[in-house]
C-alpha cells in the first residue's frame, strides 16, 4: 500500500515503528522472559542495579525485581493507553458523526456537551471519575477515554460537515438510500483517516494519565505499572533513585515512540504521492 | 401531459450578511417525453434550480408539481420512495461517485434501494444497465476512478436510469468532456430518451449543447427565468438581453457560427 511506503520513507516513522515494536514485543512475550508474577519477592530489597546477573536492574524496597515490572509495567501502559484510545475515538466518532450529519438542534446539544468535556480538565475527570468508580483496570481506560473523546468528536464534525456537502452524498440521497446508511457508509469511511492521525497523539496522552494516575495510587492496585513504580521509588528517590528512574525512561520511551509513530504518520498522510526528492530527473544526471 | 410543473419557485442564500437571489418566481413546465433547456450564465441560479428539484434543498416559497403529486410534500420514507421516479447525472465526473466504489456498486445502489429487480437477477441487472450505456459488463468490477471522464459519465447515466424514472435532471453532465466524447454521450441520452420515453431537464451553460437536445429552452438571468420558447425561436431571434447575449457567445465559438440560420428543425439533433 501507497501510505505504508510513504510512511516508512519518513525518519519519524521508522524510528517509532521500530521503538513500539520492540515494545510490544517485550509486552507479549512478558510471560517469557519475565517469568512469574511481578509482584513477587525476587532478592533482597534494595539491590543496586548490574550487581546481581539474575536480576539486571535490581530489586525495590521490597525486593521485588525491577526489570520484571518494567516489562509487565509495559502490557498494562500499552494496554491501557491503546484501549482508552480507542474508546475515545469511537465515541468521538460517533458523537461527532451524527452532530455533523444531522445538524440543527442536535448539533447544537452535542457540541455544547463536547465543550464542557474540553473545558474540563482530562485529568481531573479521570481523577474525579476514578475515585468514585474505584481502581481497576476497566474503569482506568473508562476514565481516561472520557477526557480524551472530545477532540476526535471535534475534528469529525468538522470532517463530516464538509463531506456531507459532496456530490456524491447528494448522488446518494437523490438515489433514495436511507440517512443511516449515507452517513455510515459514505461519510464515516472518508472521516476517519485525519481522526486517525491524531489518535496516536491521544495513545500517548492516555499512556501518561494512567502513568499519573498509578502514581497518585489510583491505578488497578493487582497489576504492575509505571506509574506506580515511579511512586514507589519517591519514598528512596535520594538512596536509589534508579527505582524513578527505570520506570520513568521507560515511559518516556514509549510516549516518544507514539508520538514519533503519529508524525510519520500525519507526513504520510499529507504528503503528495509523488515527492520522491532522491530520484534524479531526466537529464540532470551527472 | 404535464409531468412537471414548477410555480413560483423561490430560494435565496444569506452570505456574509447579504440576500443573494438563487432563484426568483421560476414558473415552468415538462411535458412527458420533452426535453426542457435550461440555459444561463454562471451564477444564474441554474443549479440551485436542480437542487431544489430534487429535495437537496428545501425551497422558500413556491410549488412543484411531479406525477400529478404535491413534489414538496412528501417526506421520509415516502420522499426516498417517490425519488426513484426523477434522477440526477451531475457535472463534477469524478465527484458524483462514492471515492472507493467499484461500477457495480454504484449501479447497485438504486436498484438495492428500490429493489427493482430480485437480489439473485442483480449481478444481470447491472450487466444489462452497462451495455444499455455502452460499456461492456466486465466494467462491473473495476472502480469508478480509473475509468476516463466520458466512461465515468456513462456510468452516472446507468445509475440514474436503473430506477426508470420519468425525469432526469442533468445539471452541466456533459460541460466537463471534450468535445468528441460529449458528442456520443449526447447521442446517447437523445437515443435512451427515445427508447425509455423519459423526460430531460438539462442544465447548461452551453446553447450549442442545448441546442442539440433540447425540444424547448429557458433562459436563466440573475435567478429569474427571463425567456421560454421553442430551442429554434430563441437561438434564431432571442428575446431578453441575456439570451442575445448567450446566443452571441456561443456563436463567436461555433465553427460556421455565421452560418446558423440554417436550423429549422424542431425536433433534437445532436450534430454541433
Amino acid at each position: 500500500m501507497k501510505l505504508i511506503q510513504k510512511f516508512i520513507k519518513t525518519p519519524e516513522g521508522i524510528v517509532g515503528i521500530i521503538i513500539l515494536s520492540i515494545l510490544i514485543t517485550l509486552a507479549l512475550s512478558a510471560p517469557i522472559i519475565a517469568p512469574g508474577d511481578p509482584l513477587r519477592i525476587a532478592g533482597r530489597a534494595l539491590a543496586a542495579p548490574f550487581s546481581d546477573p539474575s536480576l539486571p536492574l535490581g530489586t525495590d524496597r521490597l525486593g521485588r525485581d525491577v526489570l520484571s515490572g518494567i516489562i509487565h509495567g509495559a502490557r498494562t501502559s500499552l494496554l491501557v493507553g491503546a484501549a482508552a484510545a480507542l474508546a475515545a475515538i469511537a465515541i468521538g466518532l460517533m458523537i461527532g458523526l451524527v452532530a455533523g450529519f444531522c445538524g440543527g438542534i442536535v448539533d447544537e446539544v452535542l457540541m455544547r456537551v463536547v465543550d464542557a468535556f474540553q473545558i474540563v480538565p482530562g485529568f481531573l475527570l479521570a481523577l474525579a471519575f476514578v475515585s468514585v468508580m474505584g481502581a481497576s483496570l476497566p474503569v482506568v481506560v473508562m476514565a481516561i477515554a472520557l477526557g480524551a473523546w472530545a477532540d476526535p468528536a471535534r475534528l469529525t464534525r468538522a470532517q463530516v460537515l464538509s463531506l456531507r456537502e459532496r456530490d456524491y452524498v447528494a448522488a446518494a440521497r437523490v438515489i433514495g438510500m436511507p440517512p443511516v446508511e449515507i452517513a455510515v457508509k459514505h461519510i464515516l469511511p472518508q472521516a476517519v483517516p485525519p481522526v486517525l492521525a491524531v489518535s496516536a497523539t491521544i495513545v500517548a496522552a492516555a499512556i501518561l494519565t494512567e502513568a499519573a494516575l498509578s502514581f497518585l495510587g489510583l491505578g488497578d492496585p493487582n497489576s504492575v505499572t509505571w506509574g506506580s513504580m515511579i511512586s514507589e521509588g519517591r519514598n528512596v528517590l535520594r538512596s536509589s533513585p534508579w527505582l524513578s528512574i527505570m520506570p520513568g525512561l521507560a515511559l518516556i520511551v514509549t510516549v516518544l515512540g507514539v508520538y514519533l509513530f503519529s508524525e510519520g504518520l500525519t507526513k504520510a498522510m499529507t504528503r503528495p504521492a509523488s515527492t520522491d526528492r532522491s530520484a534524479p530527473r531526466d537529464g540532470m544526471t551527472p | 401531459m404535464t409531468l412537471l410543473s414548477v410555480e413560483n419557485l423561490r430560494r435565496r442564500y444569506v452570505s456574509t450578511g447579504r440576500d443573494i437571489v438563487a432563484v426568483e418566481n421560476a414558473t415552468f413546465s415538462i411535458a412527458a417525453g420533452e426535453t426542457l433547456g435550461i440555459a444561463g450564465a454562471s451564477g444564474s441560479g441554474k443549479s440551485t434550480m436542480a437542487r431544489l428539484l430534487l429535495g437537496l434543498m428545501p425551497p422558500d416559497a413556491g410549488k412543484i408539481t411531479f406525477e400529478g403529486q404535491d413534489w414538496l410534500s412528501l417526506k421520509g420514507k415516502d420522499l426516498r420512495r417517490q425519488r426513484s421516479r426523477m434522477q440526477m447525472v451531475f457535472q463534477d465526473v469524478l465527484g458524483a461517485f462514492h471515492p472507493t466504489a467499484t461500477v457495480g456498486e454504484t449501479i447497485g445502489d438504486p436498484i438495492r434501494v428500490h429493489r427493482t429487480v430480485p437480489k439473485p437477477q442483480r449481478t444481470r441487472e447491472i450487466a444489462r444497465l452497462l451495455e444499455r450505456v455502452g460499456l461492456s459488463s466486465d466494467f462491473a468490477g473495476r472502480p469508478v476512478y480509473e475509468l476516463s471522464g466520458g466512461q465515468r459519465q456513462r456510468v452516472a447515466i446507468a445509475r440514474a436510469i436503473a430506477t426508470r424514472p420519468s425525469l432526469v435532471v442533468l445539471d452541466e453532465a456533459v460541460s466537463a468532456l471534450d468535445v468528441q466524447v460529449r458528442n456520443r454521450i449526447l447521442e446517447l441520452l437523445v437515443e435512451l430518451q427515445r427508447e425509455e420515453n423519459m423526460s430531460y431537464l438539462f442544465i447548461s451553460h452551453d446553447l450549442a449543447v442545448l441546442r442539440a437536445v433540447s425540444h424547448r429552452l429557458a433562459i436563466m438571468d440573475a435567478g429569474r427565468i427571463v425567456e421560454t420558447g421553442h430551442t429554434s425561436d430563441i437561438i434564431e431571434q432571442p428575446q431578453s438581453a441575456a439570451g442575445r447575449a448567450l446566443v452571441a457567445a456561443t456563436l463567436r465559438l461555433m465553427p460556421g457560427g455565421r452560418q446558423t440560420n440554417t436550423i429549422q428543425q424542431s425536433e433534437p439533433t445532436y450534430d454541433i
